[in-house]
């Protein structure tokens, strides 16, 4: 009896399958160049120096119009040459002495204790090596001289993970609930639809906003909690009708008459049968969640101010589209357009892998 | 006669994915006649409705090819390749089309006037006006009443029969020279199908067209055809008049079919099977020849393993706001399963013959009565208490097709029953209990490892058998266990549940509603109607004695193919 006449399991079936669809391959990898990018800028192992000034304010992006950055540059420059005019334009402070002279208390001798140690300290120590700022960066920089590109990594950080942890936490609660009210139906059925009412009837913003400040507390958690716990409505009504749907099917009611309980009917028998359900409102979700966090953020409850993210990033772009900086909009919209696109085609193509009747 | 329409060297090929196509129809060959009535005759996957389906153009164009050299000729016409607008053109007058399911057929949004107005309208250039009037008339010539009334009904108004007559109604609108009819009685119940079948008769004759019927069931087209064609895997194995079909088959696979399903008039030991003609098999055959003893008529001294007693099973629908609507589908039933016999139960859809078998598995919660398994009530019991007896009552349900779990691995869907129960010591154990479980149902130890759908409908069932056997049941309820088989498979499968009860000692409750096939496999027929039970007799009194109106009633719409109308004829 040879192996190969075998079905294999699912899981190697479905991995396999993957493997086999060139679709999926692509996709996978750039999901996973991404995850790893993200795991890496946790690690510090890149963009670490995210927050370096290293060039000129909204510096131009050369992997887009290099040849444009020279004629337009001066614009920025004339902007920060306006501060020390109007400084040097003020003598009178600027010379304390005299200042002191004329109102007649230069007698009062003011001696600083600290002067000869804080010049002793300042000839020892090498003068600050003061960095010639770069005047383009592949991606742009942004109002401070940060580079794009690095803030579109290090920002992944908080938008994948913000985006795939509510979105898991949402189809979990979605599932589960979706799957009791669907498969016991009766009193519990309307009470859990009666929860869900609740939940939707409450205009969604004043939800989040509750939410936040019961929680009162801001950080990447609380975040998810939020999305987490907003977010399941709709995958509840999805599953608790594939469910309803299965519950009354002969495979159920043949495992009924083996004797199977319910949580195995509901879970072993059932669950693989509508998992893409819950699959591809998981991908929907992760999409609308990346989305969500930037109105978060732009309400002041999203990430701390000190934590770039996508959504932060598209927040400070509003201001600079109308002053023509374009590139930070680009940057942060081409790297979740592209995160976005991999991830849902590949969990379809996850979704085709794990159904064993499609060859 | 003038030839209608001559199909010749037909071929057409599927796409299913990128490696495989598969030939569904390899080279078919005939010609309609004007006024005959041509059958095609077949099992599933024999090409017969995909010829149907060529010669009318609606094949579906993105997966299907119909091979070069393939002709179809309607009055001298090529049609293949024909432009769609002049194939509408021909489909709305000339030939005209009905299908198996008519509720599916209907659109649920018009009403069933409005639907054949539509033809007339489109095709005839009448006015909306007329073409109503023009539909109540046709719907009073298919024999439906108060034909006005029922014209301005939805689809769903209507019942089955309704609905089909509806379709038939659709497709005269057009006075088609051709009907072609894709298994117009196989969703419909013996009664009506009887029915049906005169209805497209007497319209045949009273307007002197062709028609094409399609069935997979030989019997049906004993009744209405004058000329055959036998058809398997894409092939036609045989063509002659409805006559030498029935009493002269050449072909060993039209012999077959002729042999496979249960006959009425005696009770033969085992049924034929395809394999038995095919490769000619004598010991079978002379088994089949051999009638089979009566047992159990009369007999009160074999103790009853399962003793139902006015179970009743009620269903409480919604109408209107607060209006209630009651519907009694199993009413005040009585009757004892003793132990090694096999009751069968028989009724039409609607009649709540497979209520009783949830009922009495609980899978539905019966509204009065009791179920005494060896004495014990078991719908009084506990969750806890009713385990053991969970193990001993199996049912096997009607589609093989969902009633296993698509998601599970044959092994897995063996196994688990074996799990629960604490069957076989451990896993090792259980698992060459699962093989000898699938050597028993005659599938390969292979099986274990591959998923459902990997297999055909009558090896499904195989499976669905096994997994009820691995329980060691003393009860097996089978629910329409092999109406959605075709009749070569049904007929194994049937010698399988007739060997496994004399091996095991079991008890079986067929419900069917094929009479034929109750009254081959079970000692005991109880007829239900509407609920109730109306008539309780051994097997072979009932066909030779029946006694109640509507027992009579059934065994008189069964279609008994040719012989039975020369018998009338003459």
């Amino acid at each position: 009896m040879s192996t190969q006449a075998h079905s294999a399991g699912l899981w190697t079936l479905a991995w396999r399958r993957l493997l086999g669809d060139r679709v999926a391959l692509v996709s996978m990898s750039v999901v996973a160049l991404f995850i790893g990018l993200m795991l890496a800028s946790s690690l510090d192992i890149v963009a670490a120096d995210w927050n370096d000034e290293i060039a000129v304010g909204y510096a131009r992006p050369s992997l887009f119009s290099a040849t444009a950055v020279t004629e337009q540059a001066p614009e920025p420059e004339a902007v920060s040459a306006v501060i020390p005019q109007v400084g040097a334009g003020d003598t009178a402070i600027a010379d304390p002495a005299a200042v002191l002279k004329q109102l007649g208390l230069d007698d009062i001798k003011i001696t600083d204790p600290l002067a000869k140690e804080l010049d002793q300290i300042l000839a020892t120590t090498p003068a600050p090596e003061i960095k010639p700022r770069e005047e383009t960066r592949p991606f742009g920089a942004d109002k401070w001289g940060h580079d794009v590109l690095l803030k579109v990594i290090k920002g992944s950080e908080t938008s994948i993970f913000v985006g795939l942890a509510a979105a898991l936490v949402a189809t979990v609660i979605g599932t589960l609930l979706g799957a009791v009210a669907g498969y016991y139906g009766g009193w519990l059925d309307d009470l859990l639809n009666w929860f869900y009412s609740i939940f939707t009837a409450i205009p969604y913003l004043l939800l989040i906003l509750a939410i936040a400040a019961v929680l009162d507390q801001k950080g990447m958690t609380t975040i998810v909690l939020i999305l987490g716990l907003t977010g399941w409505t709709g995958i509840f009504r999805l599953v608790r009708a594939e469910y309803m749907k299965h519950r009354t099917r002969e495979y159920v009611q043949a495992a009924d008459a083996i004797g199977a309980s319910n949580f195995s009917r509901m879970f072993r028998h059932i669950f693989p049968n509508v998992s893409h359900v819950s699959l591809v409102q998981l991908s929907v979700h992760t999409v609308g969640f990346i989305k969500s966090e930037v109105i978060l953020s732009f309400l002041g409850f999203g990430v701390p101010v000190d934590k770039v993210s996508w959504g932060s990033m598209l927040g400070e772009a509003q201001n600079e589209l109308i002053l023509g900086y374009w590139w930070q909009l680009v940057a942060a919209t081409l790297a979740m357009a592209v995160l976005v696109t991999a991830f849902s085609m590949f969990t379809d193509a996850l979704r085709d892998a794990l159904d064993p009747k499609i060859k | 006669m003038s030839e209608l329409l001559s199909v010749s060297h037909l071929r057409v090929s599927f796409r299913l994915d990128k490696a495989t196509t598969i030939e569904a129809v390899k080279g078919v060959s005939f010609t309609v006649s004007a006024g005959e009535t041509l059958a095609i005759v077949g099992e599933s996957g024999s090409g017969k409705s995909v010829t149907a389906l060529a010669i009318m153009g609606l094949l579906p164009k993105e997966n299907s090819n119909v091979a070069a050299g393939s002709s179809v000729r309607w009055q001298g016409r090529e049609l293949l390749g024909l432009p769609n607008r002049e194939l509408r053109t021909l489909r709305g007058s000339d030939i005209a089309m009905i299908f198996q399911d008519p509720m599916s057929s209907l659109n649920p949004l018009f009403t069933v006037g409005d639907q054949i107005a539509e033809v007339l309208v489109t095709h005839h250039e009448m006015t909306w006006k007329a073409a109503r009037k023009r539909a109540v008339a046709l719907l009073d010539e298919v024999g439906i009443p108060e034909p006005a009334q029922r014209a301005k009904l939805y689809p769903f108004q209507l019942s089955g029969g309704q609905q089909q007559r509806g379709m038939i109604a659709m497709a005269m609108a057009g006075e088609p020279k051709l009907l072609i009819a894709d298994e117009p009685t196989t969703a419909l119940d013996v009664t009506i199908q009887k029915q049906i079948i005169e209805l497209v008769n007497t319209l045949r004759e009273k307007r002197g067209m062709a028609v094409m019927w399609i069935s997979h069931d030989l019997a049906v087209v004993g009744e209405i055809a004058d000329r055959v064609i036998v058809m398997r895997h894409g092939e036609i194995r045989e063509t002659g008049t409805v006559a030498d079909i029935f009493t002269r088959p050449q072909d060993a696979y039209t012999q077959a079919l002729l042999q496979c399903h249960p006959p009425l008039d005696h009770r033969p030991r085992r049924l034929a099977v395809i394999d038995d003609f095919l490769e000619g098999k004598p010991p079978a055959i002379a088994l089949q020849r051999e009638a089979r003893p009566q047992v159990g008529a009369g007999e009160t001294a074999i103790a009853p393993i399962l003793e139902v007693r006015n179970l009743s099973k009620h269903f409480e629908f919604r109408e209107g706001l607060f209006g209630k609507r009651l519907l009694k589908a199993v009413d005040n039933v009585s009757f004892t399963l003793p132990k090694g016999r096999t009751v069968g139960l028989v009724g039409e859809s609607g009649s709540g013959k497979s209520t009783v078998g949830l009922t009495i598995m609980r899978l539905h919660q019966a509204t009065a009565g009791e179920v005494l398994f060896e004495g014990k009530n078991l719908l009084t019991m506990s969750a806890r208490e009713q385990m053991p007896y969970k193990r001993r009552i199996q049912i096997i349900f009607q589609n093989p097709y969902a009633s296993l779990n698509p998601r599970f691995v044959v092994g897995d869907i063996l196994l688990e029953p074996m799990r629960i129960h604490g069957i076989g010591a451990n896993e090792r154990e259980r698992e060459a209990l699962a093989r000898t479980l699938l050597d028993k149902v005659g599938l390969p130890a292979l099986t274990l490892r591959k998923y459902p759908h990997e297999f055909s409908g009558g090896q499904r069932q195989r499976i669905a058998i096994a997994r009820a056997l691995s329980l060691q049941p003393d009860v097996l309820i089978c629910d329409e266990s092999v109406s959605a088989l075709d009749v070569s498979v049904q007929a194994q499968v049937l010698n399988l549940l007739q060997d496994l009860r004399d091996e095991f000692g079991m008890s079986y409750l067929f419900i069917s509603h094929d009479l034929a096939v109750v009254k081959y496999i079970a000692d005991q027929v109880l007829v239900m109607h509407a609920g109730e039970i109306v008539e309780s007799a051994p097997s072979d009194d009932i066909y030779r004695n029946p006694q109640h109106a509507y027992t009579r009633n059934l065994l008189r719409a069964i279609p008994r193919g040719y012989a039975h109308k020369t018998l009338v004829a003459s």
